[in-house]
């Protein structure tokens, strides 16, 4: 069973994806149980396989048996073992965590829910674990398409985000299409382990600097790097909130995560570092998006939109830390990336919980709320910390390796971006505690039923089931923080190219 | 290189200028037009481009169809130069498939649209936003 893991990952949620569907015209209590099935399986086989590939090292599986460059190869190494398993736990427990959100908001739309959702993790996880570049592209089309829809879901000007979302996203992802053609017109081949070598000879050819930098532009689309990031605030803020806390922390960490993969094991840093020299210049570009990300963030008045902006900034973070050209900058953008999985996820899942009870994230719905959700807020606060960077937290170590990379690279403009960043969150998140640990409770805003408690506020939390799963999500914070350690040294090290670097 | 040196490679490369034109079309239209509808007829126009491209650089000037006619047995040499390159074509296929999909998506966020502003031009809608 466990040698199958690579393809149960993305076809156990695929198959569900179905039965769900099926099961909403049925029997639609069972959409729920089968879509937990479904990532269940992928969360176990995504966990198997880290430990496989932290025992035996990297794992090959020929899907239907075809061998490597004319079939489908899915490759696995201990970077993207790490990020399957990321995505599946984050998938799953989101899940575990939103159905009740979406029973009260979407009652009549659960099936469809549930089939986008488990679909859009089909996405990502086959995005992570495939060698092939072609077959990237269609399982990011496929993530994306179900985003598109889970996120026009959402109340409001939710459709029209959407949309622009759409538009965008589909520009990107073309990027990246032309860029594999290019790929292919010179090579012959869409494997990328054998792109990897047949490249090498080619590196001063202008085609493969063109379908670099095509792919390259393509994913910072997708990514929301900061010239390109106009559709995120907007799609993840107004997106339900299951969705955001599904899409938020997964969809620009698999896009940063496919940058890097397409950085360190298709173009190889030889290529990267000696023939573009467009590094510098890159690391400038994240300085501008950490910095326009946190003022951004600081213009908001409602805590899911801080929080999108929020994402903005360490996009940049991640994209600069893996141009900075050195091991510990690189070492620091992966680390970061797993660590922001786990911090966005925890922040956007307390807002949902938040939206949940109050109806409402602007900053006015807040106030009082540490008396009335003290464990969604304190929860909250966890993540803050993280995003902060205060240890022990997970946030501190990756900045702090990331900080450590721009001095080594002698960036003193990264290091300065990433300290104004830190501040600016800290200014961010006590302005945003300090209203909801100070202010009264707003009595009577209009936002429902909650409004007109006396002062003397009872605690009204949310659900259990959301709130286990968000108390994991802030002890997940420390937890990681602590192992950075073995993490550093069993996960990434191994993965780290040999040579220039 | 002076002029003489561009005309053979924008004559011979057509194709190439071809797909960037078009894309470049799409590109304007998704940019600049103010109908919703517009903006997703652009998108299309972009997306076919790029298979455009694909269909193009598996193409090959003397070729046919990638199918051996009475080849079955080893006897049958085949010659790569003789058949057109059928791996970029089938991807194309996959790729279609995608911006149909796209393209559903699309027009089903405009139709929620239109639902809820009673209008698919950009500014109109965003005016209504503003208002309350």
């Amino acid at each position: 069973m466990s040698e199958h893991f690579p393809a149960l990952l993305v076809t156990a949620p695929l198959l569900s994806a179905l039965l769900v569907s099926i099961a909403s015209w049925l029997r639609p209590k069972l959409c729920l149980p089968l879509a937990l099935l479904g990532l269940g399986v992928a969360t176990l086989a995504a966990t198997g396989l880290l430990a496989r590939v932290l025992l035996e090292g990297p794992i090959g599986y020929r899907l239907g048996g075809w061998d490597p460059p004319w079939g489908i190869y899915y490759y696995l190494d201990t970077l993207n073992a790490v990020v399957a398993a990321a995505v599946a736990w984050v998938a799953l427990v989101n899940l575990a965590a939103a159905h009740r959100a979406i029973q009260a908001d979407y009652a009549d739309k659960q099936g469809p829910f549930y089939t986008l959702y488990v679909l859009a993790v089909t996405g990502l996880l086959g995005m992570v674990a495939t060698g092939d570049a072609f077959n990237l592209y269609v399982l990011l089309e496929i993530s994306s398409l179900t985003g598109y829809a889970l996120i026009g879901l959402g109340p409001g000007r939710a459709p029209l985000s959407s949309l622009n979302y759409l538009f965008l996203g589909t520009i990107g992802a073309s990027f990246y299409l032309l860029g594999v053609g290019y790929l292919y017109i010179v090579t012959g081949s869409l494997n990328m382990g054998d792109l990897a070598h047949l490249l090498k000879p080619l590196y001063g050819s202008l085609a493969v600097t063109t379908a670099f930098s095509l792919i390259v532009v393509g994913l910072w689309v997708k990514m929301a790097f900061f010239p390109v990031h106009a559709w995120l605030p907007n799609a993840y803020s107004q997106a339900p909130g299951p969705a955001a806390s599904l899409l938020a922390p997964l969809m620009t960490k698999v896009m940063v995560y496919v940058m890097i993969r397409m950085m360190l094991s298709v173009f190889t840093v030889d290529f990267v570092g000696t023939q573009l020299l467009l590094q510098h210049a890159v690391v400038w570009l994240a300085v501008i998006a950490i910095v326009a990300g946190a003022l951004f963030a600081l213009a908001q008045r409602d805590l899911k939109r801080m929080l999108a902006y929020i994402v903005v900034s360490e996009v940049g973070y991640m994209v600069g830390g893996a141009w900075l050209g050195n091991r510990i900058g690189m070492t620091g953008a992966v680390l970061h990336l797993i660590n922001d999985v786990v911090m966005t996820f925890c922040v956007f899942l307390a807002a949902g919980c938040i939206f949940h009870k109050i109806r409402g994230t602007a900053f006015e719905d807040l106030q009082g709320l540490f008396k009335k959700m003290p464990w969604t807020m304190a929860a909250l606060a966890a993540g803050a910390l993280a995003i902060i960077g205060v240890p022990p937290t997970c946030g501190f170590f990756s900045k702090w390796y990331l900080i450590r990379g721009a001095l080594e690279a002698g960036h003193w403009g990264f290091v300065c971006a990433l300290l104004f960043s830190s501040l600016v969150a800290v200014v961010l998140f006590f302005r945003l505690f300090e209203i909801a640990l100070f202010e009264p409770l707003a009595e009577g805003h209009g936002h429902g039923e909650h409004g007109s408690h006396a002062p003397a506020v009872a605690v009204a939390e949310a659900p259990l089931s959301m709130l286990l799963p968000l108390m994991a999500a802030a002890l997940g914070l420390v937890a990681l923080g602590l192992a950075t350690g073995p993490v550093v040294k069993y996960i990434i090290a191994p993965v780290m190219p040999t040579g220039l670097w | 290189m002076d002029m003489a040196q561009y005309i053979p490679l924008l004559l011979t490369k057509y194709n190439y200028w071809v797909y960037i034109t078009l894309m470049m079309i799409g590109l304007w239209a998704m940019i600049a037009k103010n109908n919703l509808v517009k903006k997703i007829i652009g998108m299309s126009i972009f997306q076919t481009a790029i298979i455009l491209f694909y269909v193009s650089m598996g193409a090959k000037y003397g070729a046919t169809i990638p199918i051996i006619e009475h080849g079955h047995g080893a006897e049958a040499a085949v010659q790569a130069a003789d058949y057109i390159n059928p791996l970029p074509h089938v991807l194309m296929l996959t790729a279609i498939v995608v911006s149909v999909a796209t393209l559903g998506v699309a027009l089903a966020l405009s139709i929620r649209i239109h639902r809820r502003h009673r209008t698919l031009e950009e500014d109109g809608i965003l005016d209504q936003l503003r208002e309350p």
